[in-house]
């Protein structure tokens, strides 16, 4: 176990390595930050001196060595629009996206195994194929679109849900403020919540009939049918967990994933999280920001695989994590 | 669920209408929010928005491009290089303090001292303090924009500004890309103080009690939101969840013109969208029977008509109407068999291949714009090769001069037509800065001296003949190709008289809002 965790922290650390490394190499491409900084008649000169005076004009090793002996001892760098570190700007907006993950999370699991069950055990029934009908559709309709609808009908036409934002937030913890502990804030986070779980949901809807249809035929559950177990007992004890198991390593990959969708979803609802940010960000070419925003995605990304290698060990005791360290 | 929390609320707001005054709250909504509260950190129309909330100018526009006084009361010019100014009296900033001439000397030397406002403020050499309420601006040679240039003077609390923060800074220090005091603290004698500001999430203003003009307007409190995605911002208006919204898009006017309880307000606005050529890259731009050819191939109202749906005011010249340069005689030029004829004649009748570039998130619809004039120059047989892109990339393949025919829009900061001329027409030259945007390299010494000529007379009526002369000058010669100015669009909850705000510099005087209250 120890040596799997040694092994995953060095292979973390080169995958960072990586990703600082191609952000700062494509920094350069993005566009002159100098000029979302000063008005339109500043003369070149200036523009030099400021150039310099940002170490802009330096070459790209010098850059890099002083961004990475920095990052070293955990300065991602300043913002240029927010004038504050940028791990820091990062970190505050961090909550109201993980907030809003949460919520879409909630959504997913909370449908997709009842609707992926029973579309599995009735798959001729007319309402698993109005089920299997929606899930292409949800599939098939980009999120931002998803969003921008919603936001017409639920919050123009009908007023149910506010249009923008995140309401009225409580101070939990440091930078954490919660919508979940106010009506309004409950309100202000139901949409972007549906619209981020309406590319994931239907994906889990499908995974887990098609899993769950497979396991149905297995040599098991016709056995404890035979022995006659109560049906839901087989189908919510016995199969579904051992359909569980792809269903979670998609779903270590489709958390990650998930953190990208936010930036539509977040930029269509002006939801101040890091995925609204980065867009910002790149729009205003604040590259300190968009170097450490890439950082801290690559290792969420690292540490949910880690985390869903080590939950695969406890689902599944075949699955031996001390030999993977070997 | 929504319902009764409606009805909560709706009870909550009965149970203590009767104790607490009714506040007037307007919200807000900009695509952006302030950079910085520090007025001098950068020009752009976020600061200066932010200004006229929390600051006051000496002298600002009125809505017919007129000058008000504001903390100025009156000014005389008393030589031909200075002008002196009374300022209003009974005047305090937010901390209390009073303002004086010496709050006025020491915002010009800081405005002096930003990189961003100190072009503007080249001509100017000092504020002489005569007394606690009267000073002197004095410029190196007469110079006629005194006026225009004061309304970017925002006096600042001195006082306030000056010594250091624990850390040793100090408080008066302009920083561009960083932390400083000016621009996360701010004192000024504006209608409104910042109580609450959580940067790209909302900025909270609350009415100044001590503030000088006492009859301004009625709102209490003002919440700025920026929401970048247009069709969230007019959603957010249309549900009633926000007041007001700049801008409105394009595509969304008609529906916020026809909803209900709601009102679009639109007028022309001052910057023009044009198109420049390259004669550096191309030989056949150097001979004006060509640039001609392509002013008239270009169906500058087809395109306000069909792609700005109308939102636009077809323009033939830099300067909009209201500017003294502003040549009425000009039309805009569109005649297909004209342009041929002038093709042919310059020895280009077969045509031949140019490359262009245009933003794409710059201006209403500039990528757009640029298939439309695309298309329209193979008409005369000039092949496009288009490309477009985000302005972040845009901009430094603008500086590069990197294709043939570029696209640039163009506001005058000092609202002034030689400035038109000073940063998209006039000759390049990197000593004096003139042709910083002149991508097409076009130079042409009589204009350029008209314009210098115009910048050293002081009286309006001869400046106006030299600007409208310049003007003249750049059509005939087809310097450029003007397209359209953009109209500006601000979307407003009915009863609050947002109409008598707005202006065509597009910062509609918040301070002045007088809201209907129903009660």
């Amino acid at each position: 176990m120890f040596a799997y965790l040694a092994k995953r922290v060095i292979q973390a650390v080169a995958v960072m390595f990586v990703i600082s490394l191609i952000a700062f190499a494509i920094q350069g491409n993005l566009g002159d930050p100098l000029r979302e900084l000063v008005g339109q008649s500043v003369s070149e000169e200036v523009r030099q001196q400021l150039r310099d005076e940002m170490g802009l004009n330096d070459s790209f090793v010098t850059q890099y060595l002083r961004f990475a002996g920095n990052a070293l001892q955990g300065d991602l760098g300043t913002s240029y629009f927010f004038k504050e570190p940028a791990l820091d700007v990062i970190l505050k907006k961090l909550p109201a996206t993980l907030e809003l993950v949460f919520g879409a999370t909630l959504i997913i699991v909370g449908f997709s195994v009842p609707l992926g069950v029973y579309t599995a055990i009735k798959p001729d029934s007319i309402l698993s194929r109005i089920i299997m009908g929606l899930s292409i559709v949800g599939i098939s309709i980009p999120v931002f679109l998803t969003a921008i609808l919603m936001i017409f009908v639920f919050s123009v036409e009908y007023g149910w849900f506010p249009s923008y934002g995140r309401g009225d937030t409580v101070q939990v913890w440091g930078y954490w403020q919660t919508n979940f502990a106010t009506a309004d804030g409950w309100l202000h986070i139901i949409l972007p919540s549906i619209a981020l779980a309406s590319i994931m949901l239907p994906l889990f809807v499908r995974l887990i009939r098609a899993e769950m249809m497979e396991v149905l035929q297995s040599e098991y559950v016709k056995y404890a049918k035979a022995k006659g177990i109560n049906p839901w007992r087989i189908y919510f004890v016995h199969a579904l967990k051992n359909t569980l198991l792809p269903v979670i390593t998609v779903g270590g990959v489709q958390i990650g994933t998930m953190v990208a969708y936010t930036i539509l979803t977040e930029t269509v609802f002006q939801w101040p999280g890091m995925g609204f940010m980065f867009l910002e960000a790149v729009n205003r070419v604040d590259t300190p920001l968009i170097v450490a925003y890439l950082i801290v995605v690559g290792f969420i990304f690292v540490v949910t695989n880690t985390i869903v290698d080590l939950i695969y060990g406890l689902v599944n005791p075949t699955v031996n994590i001390a030999r993977m360290g070997a | 669920m929504t319902k009764f929390v409606r009805s909560l609320a709706a009870a909550a707001v009965v149970a203590m209408a009767p104790v607490a005054y009714a506040e007037t709250t307007v919200r807000v909504a900009y695509d952006a929010d302030p950079v910085s509260l520090d007025p001098h950190e950068q020009l752009s129309g976020g600061t200066l928005q932010l200004s006229h909330m929390v600051f006051d100018p000496l002298v600002r526009w009125t809505k017919d491009l007129q000058f008000e006084p504001r903390l100025a009361e009156s000014w005389e010019q008393i030589d031909e290089t200075t002008m002196r100014f009374k300022l209003r009296s009974g005047v305090t900033f937010h901390s209390g303090n009073a303002l004086t001439a010496k709050d006025v000397d020491w915002t010009f030397d800081r405005l002096k001292a930003s990189d961003d406002f100190k072009a503007i403020f080249a001509p100017f050499t000092d504020v002489e303090v005569v007394d606690d309420m009267t000073f002197d601006l004095k410029t190196s040679e007469p110079y006629p924009l005194v006026l225009h240039t004061a309304t970017y003077i925002f006096p600042m609390d001195s006082a306030y500004y000056t010594g250091t923060t624990d850390d040793g800074k100090d408080k008066g220090e302009i920083v561009k890309h960083g932390d400083s005091f000016a621009s996360r603290n701010v004192s000024g004698t504006g209608p409104f103080v910042v109580s609450e500001r959580e940067q790209g999430v909302r900025v909270v203003f609350d009415r100044f009690d001590g503030y000088w003009d006492a009859d301004a307007g009625n709102v209490d409190k003002i919440v700025l939101t920026p929401i970048k995605e247009d069709p969230t911002r007019v959603a957010a208006l249309l549900s009633g969840d926000v007041d007001f919204i700049a801008p409105v898009p394009p595509t969304d006017l008609k529906r916020v013109e026809e909803a209900e309880g709601v009102d679009l307000i639109t007028m022309p606005g001052t910057r023009i969208i044009t198109f420049q050529m390259n004669q550096n890259r191309v030989e056949a731009f150097k001979d004006a029977r060509v640039r001609q050819a392509i002013d008239y191939a270009v169906n500058n109202a087809g395109i306000v008509d069909r792609i700005m749906r109308g939102f636009g005011t077809v323009g033939a010249q830099a300067s909009p109407a209201g500017y003294l340069g502003y040549n009425e005689a000009l039309a805009p030029r569109f005649d297909l068999e004209k342009a041929k004829a002038l093709m042919a004649e310059a020895g280009y009748a077969d045509g031949f291949s140019i490359t262009m570039m245009a933003p794409n998130n710059r201006y209403v619809n500039d990528d757009k714009i640029a298939q439309a004039v695309a298309s329209m120059l193979a008409q005369i047989n000039i092949k496009v090769d288009l490309q477009t892109m985000p302005k972040a990339q845009y901009w430094p393949t603008f500086d590069e001069r990197a294709a043939d025919m570029m696209m640039i829009g163009w506001h005058a900061d000092t609202e002034d037509s030689a400035n038109f001329h000073q940063f998209l027409t006039a000759c390049p030259n990197p000593d004096n800065g003139n042709g910083q945007y002149n991508s097409g390299n076009y130079c042409n010494e009589e204009a350029d001296a008209l314009m210098d000529a115009a910048n050293a007379e002081t009286d309006p009526a001869k400046r106006a003949e030299m600007l409208q002369k310049l003007e003249g000058i750049l059509y005939d010669e087809a310097a450029f190709i003007p397209l359209h100015w953009q109209n500006l669009a601000w979307g407003s909850k009915s009863g609050m008289n947002s109409a008598d705000i707005v202006n065509a510099l597009n910062f509609p005087y918040f301070g002045d809002l007088v809201v209907e209250t129903g009660s």
